[in-house]
């Protein structure tokens, strides 16, 4: 019998459909994988209990792969087929990693370097790929069933070709990325700040090698990274080798062996993790030779022995609101990530700092995930909720209106997104200096059967003939489907935007309905596209008309000239009524009475243009 | 006539009601679809329907309704683990014979 889990209202999956979907946090040191459940989002464990997974991988001379702790064990005795911290060299070169001391041999390639294991040359997204198989396999078996996707967090810093090879390692294990995740925008929707009010936050990622900080502006319910910044080599790891030292210190040992070095690192984070809660703590071992090892520590002993560590936090912070031009003061919250972060002296540090207590009742080894997992499950459509409507697909066209009311589309229904389209237009009218950007969606041919989403005013166009301005109009749409369009004139440059979120409001059944009536009409729209452009053109032509003659009436008879006036009161006369054949006939026929007027003025224009001139100078 | 959770399934209820901040209690129901007939819905409440039946168990409500209950009658909701998978189980005693994986139903 299956087990079931609590659904939203109304939103039980059919038999065998269950929407299973996951977050998973792909972290340097550790690795882990998170799901909502019956509502509530948690992380998955393995068969130990476990939820973190180290994120190291091992081959073996049987061409076994372990993954996690048991890899974690080879580390030692096979250094060179045992790979840690993968996610450094993720989509990155040789000249990248620079002069990083490792164990490993590398072989560059282009693109990505790659790594010479026992099990050949491995690259490494393969190896990130072993990773996320183990996350899958306990994921699957943890929720009983296939997954349908996963959202898979990666570092605000990281370029595209970081992320594409995060995308590419999770294909390779069998996942569909339904996205890639910020981390920090991952710990921050974890603690829900995205349903919050608007504002600024900062998210301190202290991991176990390293440090991250990144400055997020949440509007509108969507996270923009405003600065990032970190220290690379920088992490818990190097609290635990500070209290290293000081034992070796205070006891008078030299070079430890290797076995005893081991022993004396893990007493070394049994202690550090001991004074996050008590005053003090013992440090007590008994070395290989029999030498016993019985330390008191005190908490405050501890901070002042790595006060330079935390201080060294603080100036990535700092650089990160300068670079965001903000000071302590502008940010609204600050989110505690990694599990480095517990150290009570780190957290009154970053009190300090901003004066404000940090957000801290996650687990900050587990905040990443589970913001990823509750992103996934949105995704995968397992909430109900009308206002994070996050769309991975545009439902209807979206455009903007064009003389004679009609829609011009420029992102048709159906793009994926993020996208961005541009379109360049232009004006209608001799001297127009402004231009009304009216932005609909839907998939009819006029205005009046689309939604209105938006309407601004581009200013400023400088005076020009009809048809020469060139604007450009860009409709882009983000990752939360929020629409922006920006009209840009481009000679002088001059610029208007708006934002809107084009799904707000509308349910699933609207769409569908806008869709339908879209068909049904499809031959009433066609009939009123053809309409509306026939006038278009009738007006046009018109225009350029009534200028002429008022500026050149002079150049032919007063017969020709009442002869065109006949026929443009004609055309005006049945533009005003809905026969779009007849309008083009009727245009078609001024412009023949006209053809001979037009030849004359073109000759008018170039005597003008060459009277006076050398021949010899065209 | 009457439906229940078992302690350990009331327990899960209630903290997954507390957790997600708001809800009345748990809709236990059929719908026809599936392999084999008949499917369960298990949903958290937000407003209780006109017809809705109630019961209570452990303190926490169950809200079903007229069209389901015949299918479902003295059913007790468990929670239980199965390896790694840990959820909800209807031990509906109407049940005459179930697809493979128990989610779908004859009576």
């Amino acid at each position: 019998m299956a087990l079931l889990q609590i659904s939203e209202p109304g939103l039980s999956a059919a038999p065998h459909q269950h929407r299973l979907a996951v977050g998973i946090d792909l972290g340097t040191t550790n690795s882990l994988v998170a799901s909502v459940k019956s509502g509530s989002a948690s992380c998955l464990r393995d068969e130990d209990g476990k939820s973190l997974l180290p994120s190291v991988v091992h081959y073996g001379r049987d061409g076994e792969i372990l993954v996690g702790r048991s890899a974690q064990t080879r580390q030692n005795d096979d250094p060179a087929n045992t790979i840690v911290s993968v996610k450094r060299f993720m989509g990155r070169g040789l000249v990248d990693i620079g002069e990083l001391a490792t164990p490993y041999r590398f072989v560059d390639e282009p693109g990505m370097l790659k790594l010479v294991t026992r099990a050949g040359v491995k690259s490494p997204v393969e190896v990130s790929a072993d990773i996320l198989k183990t996350l899958k396999t306990r994921a699957e078996a943890s929720l009983g069933g296939e997954l349908v996707g996963a959202v898979i967090t990666v570092p605000a810093y990281f370029d595209d070709a970081q992320r594409q090879a995060t995308k590419d390692a999770a294909r390779l294990a069998g996942l569909n990325v339904l996205r890639l995740l910020n981390e920090p925008t991952a710990a921050a929707i974890a603690y829900g700040l995205d349903n919050g009010a608007e504002g600024t936050f900062v998210v301190y990622d202290l991991g176990g090698g390293t440090f991250d900080v990144s400055v997020l502006e949440l509007s509108r319910g969507v996270f923009e990274v405003r600065a990032t910044s970190g220290d690379a080599q920088l992490g818990g790891d190097d609290f635990d080798h500070r209290l290293y030292c000081w034992v070796l210190e205070q006891a008078g040992l030299m070079t430890p062996s290797a076995q005893d070095q081991r022993l004396l690192l893990t007493r070394a984070r049994e202690a550090k993790e001991a004074l996050t809660e008590h005053d003090s703590t013992r440090i007590t071992a008994v070395l290989s030779d029999g030498q016993v090892i019985d330390q008191e520590l005190t908490a405050h002993d501890f901070q002042q022995l790595t006060a330079h560590l935390v201080q060294k936090t603080l100036l990535p912070v700092k650089k990160a609101l300068r670079d965001a031009k903000l000071t302590a003061a502008d940010i609204k919250g600050v989110v505690l990530v990694g599990g480095a972060t517990r150290m009570p002296h780190v957290r009154r540090a970053v009190a300090e700092l901003f004066g404000q207590e940090p957000l801290t009742n996650l687990d900050p080894d587990k905040v990443v995930a589970l913001g990823a997992a509750m992103q996934a499950n949105v995704l995968a459509g397992n909430k109900g909720d009308d206002d994070w409507l996050l769309l991975d697909v545009i439902p209807l066209s979206l455009g903007l209106e064009t003389m004679g009311g009609l829609v011009e589309k420029v992102i048709p229904r159906n793009s994926t997104i993020p996208t961005a389209r541009a379109q360049e237009f232009t004006t209608f009218k001799d001297g127009q200096t402004a231009m009304a950007i009216h932005v609909l969606q839907g998939e009819r041919e006029l205005v009046a059967d689309c939604r209105s989403l938006a309407r601004f005013e581009l200013r400023g166009i400088p005076a020009m003939v009809a048809g020469a301005a060139r604007i450009r109009v860009t409709f882009q749409v983000d990752a939360d489907g929020l629409l922006s369009v920006a009209a840009r004139e481009m000679s002088t440059g001059v610029e208007a935007s708006i934002t809107v979120k084009p799904s707000y409001g509308l349910a699933d059944n609207d769409i569908a309905r806008m869709l339908q009536d879209s068909m049904a009409h499809a031959q009433d729209d066609m009939q009123a596209r053809k309409l509306g452009e026939a006038r278009v053109e009738a007006e046009s032509l018109l225009n350029a008309l009534d200028v002429a003659l008022t500026s050149d009436g002079d150049l032919i008879s007063a017969e020709e000239q009442s002869a065109i006036r006949t026929s443009m009161d004609n055309l005006r006369h049945l533009s005003a009524q809905d026969n779009a054949d007849a309008i083009r006939i009727a245009a078609e026929a001024l412009n023949q009475a006209s053809s001979d007027f037009a030849a004359r003025r073109m000759d008018a224009a170039v005597r003008r243009g060459l009277a006076g001139q050398n021949i010899a100078e065209l | 006539m009457a439906l229940t959770l078992s302690e350990s399934a009331a327990k899960h209820v209630a903290n997954f009601l507390a957790k997600r901040g708001k809800g009345l209690g748990v809709r236990l129901a059929v719908k026809t679809a599936g392999c084999s007939g008949m499917s369960y819905k298990l949903e958290f409440v937000d407003e209780q329907a006109e017809n809705d039946l109630v019961f209570e168990s452990f303190g926490v409500k169950i809200f079903t309704d007229a069209k389901s209950l015949p299918y479902i009658d003295g059913t007790e909701l468990d929670y239980t683990k199965e390896g790694l998978n840990e959820g909800f189980k209807f031990n509906n005693p109407n049940v005459k014979n179930e697809c493979g994986c128990g989610e779908s139903f004859h009576v």
